[in-house]
């Protein structure tokens, strides 16, 4: 197989059709006869509903549906389904399509309204009378796993509804005997994935073919045909589930069941219209999954020089108020934290907790940036502490080049072990030093703060495991117009999938990236597989794409040495033609090889194994592959004000094979702005009521091209063994380690000890003011930050 | 986000839309670039139940010469008024601020009168006029008045207009002689409200001397904060490093900002005072010193 494409800067086959306003967004499917629903959520986080009146909204015109809990089939008023159980999630509550008498959240769905217009179904919403007796919320997390608080569901007569341990080595005995132990608390707080697409389900009944054909801005349009087949008592070939241009996932869209993705379907089957429903942003805020919120107590023992001897965290995992996905966020968390170091004793214990917030589902890193905040926050407490050289005590613990596979002797979010496949960190550290330019940092540092700057510059590093099963599907057909089909089940909510499977697809059979029509994420196109989550779709749709295009390829050999009269062996592919080598005039066109593989009389040989040019392949990973990074930054800290500018930013990146470095650098170029969000920016504030005080993008901040640098990436290629391509992910790359990252740079600008994240002007100011690089009263001229009243 | 039913009037001239004020006024409420009102309405956070469309309205959209300053109409765009030749040489702090609100787009919308009507308390432009003397031109069916900047500027989100009056245009009067101005910010974003901010003009004499100053806050307060005594404090005074900070120091003094998400109130205090000393510096350095 010739590699003209794969590694290539192909521009997107997409682009052409997304940039000009040509893609089709659920919101773009406009059916005839359509009607719009609007969602009746809870103003309460914490209440029991003592009375719903309908009359007059259901009286109002254009309404044509209302339905509270009262109103849903017996199957639909139980809890939605478990999606990821776990031998230690005892209590594995689960959302309601809308809720049963209680309200445990604000934002939770209460009545469902259906109208001709979606400003006459806001108008009813409003109609509808709720009495709630309010209930004691809780929000805070600490508070919500102490003793004798209110309990987010009564009949667990507790809040926790997990305990997890994982040990390595012997934790107790290496913390027993080791010269140096530090310890420390680090909070991350809640943050939203905010794409710029918010959820969305229009859903097509068919009465008399009994079919439902559904469009969601969903990450996992087969696992979500499937439930809505089982949950309409539906053959799974009568519902459709297409995920169409789906304008950002992020992890909150693999979700299911939102409620609205069982509610408007109920709506068009009961109404025999078609029904609409588009989130809006202020819904987003409280009906889309969170994520991020942890309270880490962690400790490092280490011996004289700064190896590391033993690292344990126990921590708090604020789940909301129900835990649809279980406990994936924690324990990729709690195993993805040791990083690229070698830790020969490792404890991690976590108690995932109900609160009377948004339900907490995985949001790109999905534990990951909390986890590397912690390790690479304990790597630097032990710098500081025994006087060392912050990259030194790194370069003393990575993980050698030659330790691979390395065993970390935990079991991942896979139940596989976690099983480092490849990697070379030390190189990636040091090429990131160099375009950083740490050797002359010092200097430069000093000669700044000569001035009056304040200067810092942060390191961290991480590894992000990628590529789980349990597995993905392509099938790819040569059509007798020559031109190529391909298909897979995996969503695409922008990370180019129709580019990067064409690259694999036309270098195997010798055609032009824009030949391939690769159609993702449609039940009735593909109906096998799972879903684009954890940075898998490249690895494992990726390589079960591979796999396909090379069964296409015999096969069209095969077929092709009968026409040319050649063996096998000695034809080529290129230029959308086989040829014999040697005689390109001895040819024949793939569309010629499509239509004789499928004669319309005749026989065809049994080593054709079937008609035409088709092949599909599955690809069903042993386990993840684990891609690494490391970041590094330089940013400035107004001594005044606190404003933080970014000077500059790097990435050294190895995922293995790169199949489209333009792609790639896109991925993690957005990847650091959700970071650069996450660490400055981006902040969900509850009050102690349980109420959101973040609902628009006025008070969520999203950084914008003002705020995030251009980041300089450097490419190292460690190919994954695990897999036909040897690539591994890089969809969580970019935004792992920026937490961790703007810490190191914070504490190197003013001698803080950073333990929190996100960190806003005013609190870096506090921070600012209480560290060693304060300016005095006198250097600012004005009086110090806490004065006065 | 879908707005609650409203009427819709989209008046042809000034008279037809002060009829509509006459008709409507306390259940109205006059749609200028809407870059506030529209995402208001969205939230059902207001509910006019008529809504008064002006930018069909002829001869609100100018910038004028007016008595050595400007004058400039209501429904002028920001960015028409940031491009303008003559505000830029009559009133150049107008141009320096306006760089501070919102975005490109947000302002190519938005309009002077919205914003100084709508008057949010972190907004860029109320600052501006009450560091400039503004006068407001408020019409109504029953006739034309003038009010200067601290009696339109009432309280929080509150102004001087009477539900049936609309602003029609803002009068800046003329920099004091050998004026230097600078604008300073510090928002969460580039482009968002202001943490805080303040607006400095400063006239002076031949000697370098500090004949005048003015000095407008904005996001410490319920509205756009003039700090007298620390003006006071710079007459007849040489505006050097130390004196900046002085002045800086009796405005954080003077100040009682509130907390938020955003900020806590000792940050704004604290950031008031900074500001106000690097603006007072950066207007002295601009200062034309009158022969």
């Amino acid at each position: 197989m010739g590699t003209r494409w794969f590694g290539e800067p192909v521009r997107r086959n997409e682009d052409p059709r997304l940039l000009t306003g040509r893609g089709t967004y659920v919101d773009d499917i406009q059916p005839p006869g359509l009607l719009h629903a609007a969602v009746l959520r809870s103003p309460h986080a914490h209440a029991r509903i003592r009375r719903i009146d309908l009359r007059r909204a259901a009286a109002m015109p254009g309404v044509a549906l209302v339905l509270t809990h009262a109103d849903l089939p017996p199957t639909l008023q139980a809890p939605l389904p478990k999606l990821i159980p776990h031998p230690t999630l005892v209590h594995h509550k689960t959302q309601y399509a809308l809720a049963p008498g209680k309200v445990r959240h604000v934002g939770e769905p209460v009545a469902f309204v259906v109208a001709t217009s979606r400003y006459l179904a806001e108008d009813a919403a409003e109609a509808i009378e709720v009495d709630y007796d309010l209930l004691p919320p809780v929000a805070d997390l600490e508070a919500a796993a102490a003793p004798g608080s209110p309990l987010v569901h009564e009949d667990m007569g507790t809040n926790v509804c997990a305990e997890y341990t994982q040990r390595v080595g012997d934790p107790d005995a290496a913390f027993a005997r080791a010269p140096h132990i530090f310890r420390e608390r680090f909070c991350m707080d809640r943050g939203t994935a905010a794409s710029i697409e918010t959820r969305g389900v229009v859903a097509i009944w068919d009465p008399r073919t009994r079919h439902l054909l559904i469009y969601d801005s969903t990450q996992a349009p087969i696992p979500i045909r499937n439930g809505l087949a089982r949950l309409f008592d539906l053959p799974q070939h009568h519902v459709r589930v297409v995920a169409p241009d789906v304008g950002g996932g992020f992890g909150p869209k693999i979700m299911m069941f939102y409620p609205e993705e069982i509610l408007v379907p109920l709506a068009a089957m009961r109404l025999g219209r078609p029904v609409k429903w588009i989130e809006d942003r202020r819904e987003n805020f409280v009906a889309t999954n969170q994520e991020r919120e942890q309270i880490h107590d962690a400790e490092i023992a280490v011996d004289e020089e700064g190896r590391i001897l033993a690292v344990r965290t126990r921590f708090l995992y604020d789940s909301g108020a129900y835990i649809p996905y279980g406990i994936i966020v924690p324990i990729v968390a709690s195993t993805q934290l040791v990083g690229p170091y070698r830790i020969p004793n490792y404890e991690c214990t976590f108690k995932a907790v109900f609160t009377n917030k948004v339900i907490v589902s995985p949001y790109r890193g999905a534990g990951r940036p909390t986890g590397c905040f912690v390790m690479e926050r304990l790597i630097e407490r032990v710098a500081r502490e025994l006087g060392l050289d912050r990259v030194e005590v790194r370069r003393r613990n990575l993980i050698q080049p030659d330790e691979f596979p390395y065993d970390t002797g935990l079991i991942f979010q896979d139940n596989a072990p976690l099983i480092y496949d490849s990697g070379n960190y030390p190189a990636l550290l040091e090429r990131a030093l160099e375009m950083i330019g740490y050797r002359d940092w010092p200097a430069r540092q000093a000669a700044a703060r000569r001035e009056g700057r304040l200067l810092g510059l942060g390191i961290a590093l991480y590894v992000e495991g990628t590529g789980i099963g349990p597995y993905e599907g392509c099938r790819i057909t040569v059509e007798p117009s020559g031109r190529i089909f391909a298909a897979t089940s995996v969503g695409t909510q922008g990370q180019g999938h129709q580019t990067a499977f064409a690259q694999i697809i036309a270098d195997a059979l010798g055609v032009g990236v824009s030949d391939v029509v690769v159609t993702t994420g449609d039940s009735g196109a593909f109906g096998w597989g799972t879903g684009t989550f954890a940075s898998r779709a490249a690895v494992v749709a990726g390589n079960a794409v591979g796999l396909a295009a090379q069964a296409v390829r015999q096969k069209t050999l095969t077929v092709a040495a009968r026409l040319l009269e050649a063996r096998p062996d000695d034809l080529e592919l290129a230029d959308g033609k086989v040829f014999v080598r040697g005689s390109p005039s001895r040819a024949v066109s793939l569309g010629d090889v499509a239509a004789a593989a499928n004669p319309l009389r005749g026989t065809i040989p049994p080593e054709w194994e079937g008609p035409g040019l088709e092949a599909s392949r599955y690809f069903a990973p042993p386990r993840g592959t684990y891609a690494a990074g490391c970041h590094a930054a330089i940013l400035e800290i107004d001594p005044g004000t606190a404003a933080v500018r970014i000077h500059q930013y790097v990435v050294v990146h190895d995922c293995g094979k790169v199949i489209n470095p333009l792609i790639l650098e896109g991925q993690i170029q957005g990847g650091v702005a959700q970071g650069i969000g996450g660490a400055f920016y981006e902040k969900l504030v509850y009050d102690a009521e349980g109420q959101l005080l973040t609902q628009t993008f006025m008070d969520y901040l999203l950084p914008t091209i003002a705020e995030v640098p251009p980041v300089e990436i450097g490419h190292l290629e460690t190919p994954s063994p695990l897999n036909p391509l040897g690539i591994k992910g890089a969809g969580e790359a970019g935004v792992i380690p920026v937490a961790a990252l703007f810490a190191s740079a914070i504490d190197d600008a003013l001698g803080t000890r950073i333990t929190e994240m996100p960190l806003s002007h005013s609190r870096l100011l506090d921070l600012l003011m209480r560290s060693p690089a304060a300016p005095t009263a006198e250097a600012l001229g004005v009086a110090a930050v806490g004065d006065g009243p | 986000m879908k707005p609650a039913p409203f009427g819709y009037l989209a008046p042809r001239s000034r008279e037809e839309a002060l009829d509509a004020l006459r008709r409507f006024g306390p259940e109205a409420k006059l749609l200028a670039g809407g870059q506030s009102l529209v995402p208001l309405l969205a939230m059902r956070l207001v509910r006019p139940s008529v809504l008064i469309d002006l930018n069909r309205v002829p001869d609100l959209a100018y910038v004028r010469p007016f008595r050595g300053g400007l004058a400039i109409g209501a429904m002028t765009r920001q960015r028409a008024v940031e491009a303008d030749p003559l505000a830029a040489d009559r009133i150049p702090l107008l141009r320096e601020a306006l760089r501070w609100v919102g975005h490109p787009q947000i302002r190519t919308r938005g309009t002077v009168g919205g914003s100084l009507a709508h008057a949010d308390p972190s907004a860029e432009l109320p600052a501006v006029a009450a560091a400039l003397d503004a006068r407001f031109v408020l019409a109504s069916a029953r006739g034309q008045r003038v009010v200067d900047a601290p009696r339109f500027f009432a309280g929080y989100l509150t102004t001087a207009l009477e539900p049936d009056e609309m602003l029609v245009e803002v009068r800046l009067p003329a920099l004091p002689a050998g004026a230097g101005w600078a604008f300073a910010e510090v928002a969460r974003r580039h482009g968002d409200f202001a943490l805080v901010g303040v607006a400095v003009v400063l006239g002076c004499d031949p000697d370098r001397r500090c004949t005048e100053a003015r000095m407008a806050f904005t996001g410490v307060s319920h509205g756009p904060m003039r700090v007298v005594e620390a003006e006071q404090s710079l007459v007849g005074r040489r505006v050097t490093a130390a004196a900046a900070a002085e002045t800086g120091r009796i405005a954080q003094a003077a100040l009682e900002p509130h907390s938020d998400i955003h900020a806590s109130a000792a940050y704004r205090r604290h950031v008031a005072g900074v500001l106000a000393a690097r603006a007072l510096e950066q207007a002295a350095a601009r200062m034309q010193v009158p022969s």
